[in-house]
């Protein structure tokens, strides 16, 4: 490498107002950067710091001795690995139901034809716009006692509060309309030649349903998938409102619950390190995943 | 939004086929095919939203109470109740306040970083996924994470702001003043969906094609008038199914005042305010209430928003 002439020949100088200009872009670069990513970088300082040296100022913006005992303190003072396990379940719960349901039905409006087709995709298209909060009051009855809908009264005390089938469920309000929009997006722009060769060969249409377009529509499944799962891990309210220990309680919510010796000495070492406990997976999935993330967003919102 | 998607379908050749012919045996299986597969997301869609969202409307006239099997009519007493509760008209300014700024602020910085993004240099992909970060943390963490760094006397803000910088020459507390925590909350909405918002706009830029730019640069446009008179209207689209959806996530906004301050009345938020009186303090039919105000004026907005855009399209 340090044998190679380098300079490479000049077209022309630049002017000083250029290298300025220049200057000028590299640091609006880098200032959006610290902006966005600094919150994070604190809370992981903040985790690794004893709870002692965070007490102190001037503030450390690096721990002189790095700790995990913050980290052991959550596991150790609270119910956060049972809100773990059942953040856990309830997203991956709700990905498999929104992805199941939302493939059959966006199969169904982006490829069949059937009367009342306009209605039903406008119905769904609707739920997304209203707001959770307008909702929660009635979903609360309905899982307190989930047989009043049917047969108007209480059935042998059968409850759904404080389950996560409370949160599957009731999560599906939000991902399903999404997952429904983005499939059906997808399954539309696929070539209508592969059912008719699929039909020639004698394939009914819910085999060519499963062989030949499920396959074609993995990206879409994957990206969508994706996004119910961040969104069902980052719920909070229904959370909040549904369960109410660690038998179904999750992560965000047990991140409120912290509590230290009084109102005014919240353990904030150890908020924090639960708080990239929680943070952590989604980082690596999106890291991991980007491309599909990023082309799941836009056309949930460009392309509607 | 929605009619233009349905207008794509139509002016697919390739759907034409398959419309064209209902009648055969294969057709009316895929017909019926249709509507078997349509039923799981019905029965939920009717169930959990349909259902609910028609209860909270019939049960805001009623005075029920969480949890009690009886309950009477009322009429508009929740209503009335309503327009002289002081509690509620704070939560609407508070709610007002934060979607406006936090909106504007948002569609300003998103803009710049979508453009600094869409030029080009080297490492963009790289900023393109930190922009992600804030956007896949989940509001709780980055509320808490916000609480921390604006601690009063042991957080990092006050720390850069007073001991570091000297800009400010005594220590401010952000989030307990009740005149700060507002604008706070503003901030740090902002920072968390301000990529949200980068995203969105840099997905419109890149349908831009780059040798218009040419054109104009040797017309002698300048860069500032490029961006009003070309970038700026190619991006509108985009732009608009953005500010709908920063707007709508705005006004029902919970998470970050719920952690930050609680019921606080610095910071309630309609939806925070709907959440207490219909569980904590268990008044279904008064919440049932506010539920359905909030659910109008989010329907105002979305109109509006449908209208200016669909007005201005013709």
């Amino acid at each position: 490498m340090a044998t190679q002439t380098l300079p490479p020949p000049r077209v022309r100088k630049q002017s000083a107002g250029e290298i300025l200009g220049k200057i000028g872009f590299w640091l609006l670069i880098i200032a959006i950067i610290v902006y966005t990513i600094f919150p994070f970088y604190w809370a992981i300082v903040t985790s690794f710091t004893p709870s002692g040296a965070l007490f102190n100022t001037p503030v450390e913006y690096f721990p002189s001795e790095p700790t995990l005992v913050n980290y052991q303190q959550v596991f150790k003072s609270s119910n956060f690995a049972y809100a773990l396990r059942n953040s856990v379940i309830v997203s991956f719960f709700t990905v498999l139901l929104s992805l199941l349901f939302g493939a059959f039905a966006a199969y169904a409006l982006g490829r069949l034809r059937f009367r009342g087709k306009t209605i039903a995709l406008y119905t769904i298209l609707s739920m997304t716009m209203f707001p959770q909060i307008a909702v929660l009051g009635a979903l609360y009855e309905m899982v307190r006692n989930p047989c009043k809908i049917f047969f108007g009264a209480e059935c042998f005390g059968a409850s759904l509060y404080n389950t996560w089938w409370a949160l599957i469920l009731t999560y599906l309000t939000f991902s399903l309309p999404f997952t429904v929009w983005v499939l059906t997006t997808f399954f539309r722009s696929m070539p209508g030649e592969l059912e008719e060769a699929a039909q020639v060969d004698g394939a009914t249409p819910m085999q060519t349903f499963w062989m030949v377009l499920l396959p074609l529509a993995l990206p879409g499944l994957v990206t969508t998938g994706l996004l119910t799962f961040i969104a069902a891990w980052n719920e909070f309210l229904f959370a909040l409102t549904f369960t109410i220990n660690e038998k179904a309680v999750t992560a965000p919510v047990a991140l409120t619950q912290f509590g230290g010796a009084s109102q005014f000495e919240l353990p904030w070492g150890t908020i924090m390190a639960a708080s990239v406990i929680v943070t952590v997976p989604l980082v690596i999935l999106v890291l991991v995943f980007q491309r599909l993330i990023l082309a799941g967003l836009t056309a949930g919102a460009v392309k509607g | 939004m929605s009619q233009r998607a349905t207008q794509t379908v139509r002016s697919q050749p390739a759907k034409v086929r398959v419309s064209n012919a209902p009648q055969g045996a294969y057709a009316r299986g895929r017909e019926r095919l249709g509507w078997w597969l349509m039923v799981p997301t019905m029965l939920v869609v009717i169930l959990i939203a349909l259902y609910p969202l028609l209860n909270t409307f019939y049960m805001s006239f009623t005075n029920a109470r969480l949890g009690r099997a009886e309950y009477d009519f009322v009429g508009l007493r929740n209503y009335a109740r309503l327009l002289r509760d002081d509690v509620f008209g704070i939560s609407i300014v508070n709610t007002l306040q934060l979607a406006f700024f936090a909106v504007i602020l948002e569609t300003v910085l998103g803009m710049i970083i979508a453009l600094v993004i869409n030029s080009n240099f080297r490492g963009r992909g790289l900023m393109r996924t930190a922009m992600l970060i804030p956007w896949a943390i989940p509001t709780v963490v980055s509320a808490q994470m916000w609480k921390w760094m604006f601690n009063d006397v042991y957080g990092v803000i006050n720390d850069l702001l007073v001991t570091r910088l000297g800009i400010l020459d005594t220590k401010v507390a952000w989030i307990a003043d009740p005149n700060l925590s507002l604008w706070s909350m503003i901030a740090i909405d902002v920072w968390k969906t301000t990529p949200f918002m980068a995203l969105l706009l840099l997905a419109g830029l890149q349908v831009i094609p780059g040798d218009i730019y040419e054109a104009a640069t040797v017309d002698g446009a300048s860069r500032w008038q490029q961006f009003w008179t070309m970038t700026l209207p190619m991006v509108r689209p985009a732009l608009v199914v953005a500010l709908i959806f920063r707007t709508l996530d705005s006004l029902r906004i919970f998470d970050l005042p719920f952690v930050m301050k609680g019921t606080s009345l610095d910071t309630i938020t309609m939806a925070v305010y709907n959440r207490q009186k219909m569980i904590d303090l268990q008044r279904l039919g008064e919440g049932a209430a506010i539920s359905v105000v909030i659910f109008f004026i989010l329907l105002i907005f979305v109109i509006s928003y449908v209208r200016l855009v669909g007005i201005e399209e013709r």
